[in-house]
């Protein structure tokens, strides 16, 4: 079953699990599912209009799924998706 | 309180010495204590990928950080902050800081550098519950 790693900061909304385990077959699907059995981890998540914030990257094992095929890429079993909010910043 | 060695905070201060006129940027593995504190086991060094901006803006590659966490989870340890320098600007958050910030709870951390020398180092706790009230407070750094 592909699993879901949960960055520290959002695991305050996962029952303070580090990695969630998803029935799913796309990447949509786990993110539903995930928000699903973790309701409170959807406004961090996503937008009030239902898309993904700008700022959380979602990696499918090491690639960004944007570049693959974003929500409907197919997962397989034992994949990892990776939510990482973005690190950046500067002096001014 | 962050907490970490004298060594991890010289390597951090070193990187933006290193990289100035560029700002630095790297991770902070360790583990989150019972008493609210943080404690830094390590200093991963990261690579700006700002090309356009480096003098004043960093971004650290979301795969590296990937990478890092894994490697940090199999050791046990997790993300508990991040750190960047300010080349010839002083070591307080920029309201740019703050707009990318969302790691809540983590520890972000500055140093300022002074014609290429490491002046003052100071940390940052992202505070709040969600992106319309976050904030960050001051944070004490102490080096055991």
């Amino acid at each position: 079953m592909p699993h879901i790693q949960i960055p520290s900061p959002l695991r305050q909304y996962s029952g303070k699990q580090a990695s969630v385990d998803v029935p799913a077959k796309t990447v949509g699907e786990a993110l539903a599912v995930l928000v699903s059995q973790h309701p409170d981890l959807k406004r961090h998540l996503y937008t009030e209009e239902g898309k993904l914030r700008t700022f959380v990257n979602v990696y499918v094992n090491d690639e960004d799924m944007r570049y693959l095929q974003k929500e409907a890429t197919a997962l397989n079993d034992g994949d990892t998706i990776s939510i990482v909010p973005s690190i950046a910043g500067g002096s001014f | 309180m962050l907490r970490l060695s004298q060594s991890a905070y010289a390597s951090l201060r070193q990187h933006g010495e290193e990289t100035y006129p560029h700002e630095c940027c790297g991770v902070l593995l360790g583990r989150f204590d019972d008493d609210g504190a943080k404690t830094v086991g390590r200093v991963v060094r990261c690579f700006n990928t700002r090309a356009d901006s480096p003098h004043n803006r960093y971004s650290i590659n979301p795969r590296e950080l990937i990478h890092i966490q894994r490697e940090g989870r199999e050791r046990g340890e997790d993300i508990v902050g991040f750190y960047h320098s300010h080349p010839d600007h002083p070591a307080q958050w920029s309201s740019t800081d703050l707009a990318e910030a969302h790691w809540f709870g983590c520890s972000y951390v500055i140093t300022s550098v002074e014609n290429g020398a490491a002046a003052t180092t100071n940390s940052f706790q992202l505070v709040g519950t969600d992106e319309a009230d976050k904030k960050f407070v001051d944070e004490k750094i102490e080096v055991i």
